[in-house]
């Protein structure tokens, strides 16, 4: 039996039609939320991360019903190519961006820590991405990536 | 040649070669705008799902599909009956192809557990996988072949026993004794090699299965267009390749065949092959619907490519002084249920390593051969990952026989700028090699400068007294840049009317930034930035041929092309200003977006957008546009040194790389943050294969460790401190000097690791992955 729920999306509230046994990324994908990705599908590589109440979720290990009545940032939240959010200008800048596959959860990932922890040592870093595998980068500018964007957030509250 | 750290700087004489502009499709990767094949939903797309063969080696002796043609909501099933019996090769490789043809869309045989049976097509996925359940199979299990040592015993199965298999280039294939490929080669006098040495060294080294895991798994969507043409959208490689490999596979002509690449996940080698396309399409042609087959990350591990393993036995000789006597290698790799790049790859195991090493006696000696495991397939490294390990570790253990520090045992030994192997010529991709000397190497100084930045010196035999031990260790590296005289490359430019130009090219981006580097390339030569490209790759209707992203040929040979291209449209923008100007081609100058004359206030400039309108629209009216196609007549070696620094817990066995680094010649860097990026993603994917990549098999050929929970890939917590160092070098051949470096770097961290294990505790690690079981087990050994 489907069930309607109401989801805050990006600020935005809609209600969908959602079977109970349909996953949160795919109720978001069809909905245009293509942002977050197909990696697994076993909660393990962290591709279809979005935030949940701003913390980062594996949207392809959780039921949409789930999501009734809560918050969801998917990467269209964030910026849109004219208008880079400054995490995801950091990305660019880094270089921590190969194929992209990886990167919306890499950027969503390192929103819900930036929002908690404005000034993340390294540890602290490894440890947030520690769930969003990337094959092509090796990592190590995706962490720099995110101490650029510490940097520019905190020059953007001054 | 190499460039001294003074002309290094005067290497800033490029413009744009050399400098790191954000990426031409950064913009829309970072804001998940990107548009990869699964964002693709045409109306009345239907979803595929596979029936895979539980069995490692049956033939199938009945196949109903009734029950699952009835359940609703199905559109097709398509059982070996229902396809075109044509056999064709999956390896993405130039035609003709090098690999056995051993393969059909869907074959009446199944020769590894997961291997296709049946393919289904319905509205849905969830009906797609419910009606491959309902497909009734009626099996005849044969013997499998699961140690590659038995495939060639008398008696052994055969596993190709169709009467179909055979090779389209004179290749020795023996599928009646499991042989997919085999390559021997003898250079020099082996018996004076290990007269003369004062050292000889015998081992056995081994690499496991392992899998290239892109996060994006494999994915095709195919459909028919309008005119009723094949339209595939796929995530790969080789467009190209999968175009042609298409039309034979389903009795199509290439002109029915459209192969648009979209974004791509990741590849590493693993796209580089055509595996799924032909079986989507079939459905496609079946249903005349749009259909959409996505593997599941599990079918990623089983049933797409693999690294294939090897077995190598390895004998050294070597004289007091640190003279390499002779190298005698012998490969005994594991293809797999079916021979994609069975014979390139172990070539690539002697050709990409044997020449690292001036020595005149050489041997070389390597069998393919067929078993009822996974596939193995082009995987970023290609073989020269694995014989760099035994290579790199066994010249360790030679330098230790014979006193001599490595760092200076290396130093001594390796190949110079204008020096050649007669390797070259000997070993090629299914053909003889092709005769080159070192045109650039800038080997010497990585050495010296990943020695420093490691501290070498200081650390070097300092194990420390705890239980937690130290060590450091290195590796020299080679891979080449394309193959000669076989891969092609070609490339469009066209002038806009605002002074943009398009750069379409064949050449497939799949996150090796190849769409920037390009464009940079052009820009160079075109005076204007990378941004003012708008680069399109690639689409069999739209774009030049291409042979596609492997063999570390895009920055060299694509480059090349495009720096033709661009110089063809400079000379036709200059024709056009000259008209303009009314002066001659001669005193005219493009830079800074216009052509002026050369020399301070000599007069009025036009921009390149007055150029374009006026070539479109005033006078003399044409597009300005080239194209330029190139192949090879070299493959310039990059060359590193990678150094490790590892601790080693001699209680619990676990070992952890401390730090890293590697230092890689790729002649000049184009752009040099994704040159370091590229470096950094193989070192950190060589120390998963290092530390704990690996397939563990069951019994009867079944894959255990089918996902990311089990087969563990390094994540950002695996992460040393990473030093990348590029020496730049000028190579006279490449496009601004460059040479490729996207492979090259994988190769080093199993070599480096295992000595510098061996530094820390006194270990010789020659079987990969380094598990805490296998160190515990030395340990145990070395105590006696
Ligand atoms: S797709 Fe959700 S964790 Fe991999
Ligand atoms: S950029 Fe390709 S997986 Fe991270």
């Amino acid at each position: 039996m489907n069930k309607t729920i109401s989801i805050e999306i990006n600020g935005k509230s809609s209600s969908f039609s959602v079977a109970p046994d349909e996953m949160l990324l795919d109720l978001l994908r069809r909905s245009g939320y293509r942002g977050a990705k197909v990696g697994c599908r076993e909660g393990f590589c962290g591709a279809c991360t979005v935030l949940l109440d701003g913390r980062p979720v594996n949207s392809c290990l959780i039921f949409a019903a789930r999501a009734d009545g809560r918050k969801i940032t998917t990467i269209e939240g964030l910026g849109d190519p004219n208008n880079l959010h400054p995490i995801q200008d950091a990305f660019l800048k880094a270089g921590a961006v190969q194929c992209g596959y990886c990167i919306p959860g890499a950027v969503l990932s390192t929103k819900a820590l930036l929002d908690r922890v404005p000034d993340p040592d390294e540890a602290v870093i490894k440890r947030a991405l520690d769930g969003n595998l990337c094959r092509c980068t090796g990592y190590k500018k995706q962490i720099e990536a995110v101490k650029l964007a510490a940097r520019k957030l905190k020059g953007k509250k001054k | 040649m190499t460039v001294s750290p003074k002309k290094t700087r005067a290497a800033s004489k490029y413009r744009v070669v050399g400098t790191s502009p954000v990426k031409v499709d950064g913009p829309a990767l970072v804001t998940g705008r990107a548009v990869f094949v699964d964002d693709v939903e045409p109306d009345g797309l239907l979803h595929a799902a596979v029936l895979r063969s539980p069995h490692a080696h049956a033939r199938i002796k009945k196949i109903d599909a009734s029950a699952a043609e009835a359940l609703p909501g199905v559109k097709a099933v398509l059982t070996h009956k229902d396809v075109p019996r044509n056999i064709f090769t999956t390896a993405g490789q130039n035609y003709p192809e090098p690999s056995p043809y051993d393969s059909f869309v869907i074959d009446r045989k199944a020769r590894f557990v997961g291997d296709v049976v049946a393919a289904v097509a319905a509205e849905t996925e969830k009906i797609a996988r419910q009606a491959v359940g309902l497909i009734k199979v009626e099996y005849e299990v044969l013997p499998p072949v699961l140690d590659p040592r038995l495939a060639q015993k008398k008696g052994a199965p055969v596993i190709h026993d169709e009467k179909e298999a055979r090779v389209v280039l004179p290749i020795d294939y023996r599928p009646k004794q499991n042989l997919a490929g085999h390559v021997d080669v003898v250079i020099g006098d082996l018996n004076k090699a290990w007269r003369t040495a004062d050292s000889v060294i015998e081992g056995e080294y081994s690499t496991p299965y392992a899998s290239h895991c892109a996060i994006e798994p494999h994915i095709t969507l195919s459909l028919l267009d309008p005119a009723g043409r094949l339209v595939i959208y796929a995530s790969t490689q080789v467009p190209f390749h999968a175009r042609r490999i298409v039309a034979n596979a389903l009795n199509l002509p290439v002109s029915r065949v459209r192969v648009i690449k979209l974004r791509t996940g990741g590849g590493f080698g693993g796209k580089q092959e055509v595996l799924i396309e032909q079986l989507c399409a079939a459905l496609t042609l079946k249903t005349g619907r749009p259909v959409q087959l996505f593997f599941t990350r599990e079918e990623v591990f089983t049933s797409s490519r693999t690294r294939h393993p090897q077995i190598i036995n390895l004998k050294t000789g070597v004289k007091k002084n640190g003279n390499v006597t002779g190298i005698d290698l012998r490969i005994l790799m594991n293809t797999g249920a079916y021979g994609a790049h069975a014979l390139t790859v172990v070539s690539n195991s002697g050709s990409k390593i044997l020449p690292l090493y001036r020595c005149d006696n050489i041997k070389f000696w390597a069998d393919s051969v067929y078993t009822n495991l996974p596939v193995g397939g082009a995987y970023r490294g290609y073989g020269a990952t694995q014989s760099s390990f035994a290579v790199g570790v066994q010249m360790d253990e030679q330098a230790h026989a014979i006193g001599m520090d490595p760092l200076k045992f290396h130093q001594r030994n390796h190949i110079r700028e204008g020096e050649t192997s007669p390797i070259f010529a000997a070993l090629g991709e299914g053909t003889e090699g092709v005769e080159q000397s070192i045109g650039s190497s800038g080997l010497a100084e990585c050495i010296k400068r990943g020695a420093k930045e490691i501290g070498w010196k200081s650390k070097r035999g300092r194990r420390g007294s705890g239980p937690v031990k130290r060590g450091v260790g290195m590796v020299i590296l080679m891979q080449g840049s394309s193959i000669p005289y076989i891969d092609m490359a070609g490339a469009t430019i066209k002038l806009n009317e605002d002074g943009s130009f398009n750069l379409m090219v064949g050449a497939t981006d799949i996150g090796t930034g190849s769409d920037t580097i390009l464009a940079q390339i052009a820009a160079e030569v075109l005076g204007v930035k990378t941004g003012d490209f708008i680069v399109y790759s690639s689409d069999t209707d739209l774009t030049p041929f291409d042979v596609g992203a492997y063999a570390s040929s895009t920055t060299y040979l694509t480059g090349m092309a495009v720096l033709t291209a661009a110089e063809k449209v400079k000379g036709q923008i200059l024709e056009v200003a000259s008209e303009m100007l009314n002066k001659p081609v001669s005193s005219l100058e493009l830079a800074g977006k216009k052509v002026s004359p050369r020399g301070k206030g000599a007069g009025k400039s036009v921009t390149l957008a007055e150029i374009a309108n006026y070539s479109l629209y005033v006078k003399n009216q044409k597009q300005i546009i080239a194209s330029a196609s190139r192949t090879s007549e070299k493959s310039p070696p990059p060359f590193a040194a990678h150094f490790a620094e590892v601790e080693v817990d001699t209680r619990t066995g676990r070992i952890k790389v401390v730090k890293y680094v590697a230092a890689v010649d790729c002649g000049q860097p184009i752009n040099t943050q994704q040159a370091e990026g590229q470096t950094e993603g193989a070192v950190v994917n060589g120390i998963g294969m290092s530390l704990f990549e690996e397939f563990r098999f069951s019994s009867t050929g079944k894959l255990l460790n089918s996902n990311f929970g089990f087969y563990k890939i390094p994540s950002a917590r695996d992460l040393p401190e990473l030093k990348t160092i590029l020496v730049v070098t000028d190579e006279p051949t490449g496009p601004f000097g460059a040479k490729s470096v996207s492979e090259i770097s994988i190769n080093g961290p199993m070599p480096a690791i295992s000595n510098a294990v061996f530094d820390a505790v006194g270990i010789r690690l020659r079987h990969a992955p380094f598990t805490p079981e296998k160190v515990l087990r030395a340990l145990r050994e070395k105590r006696g």
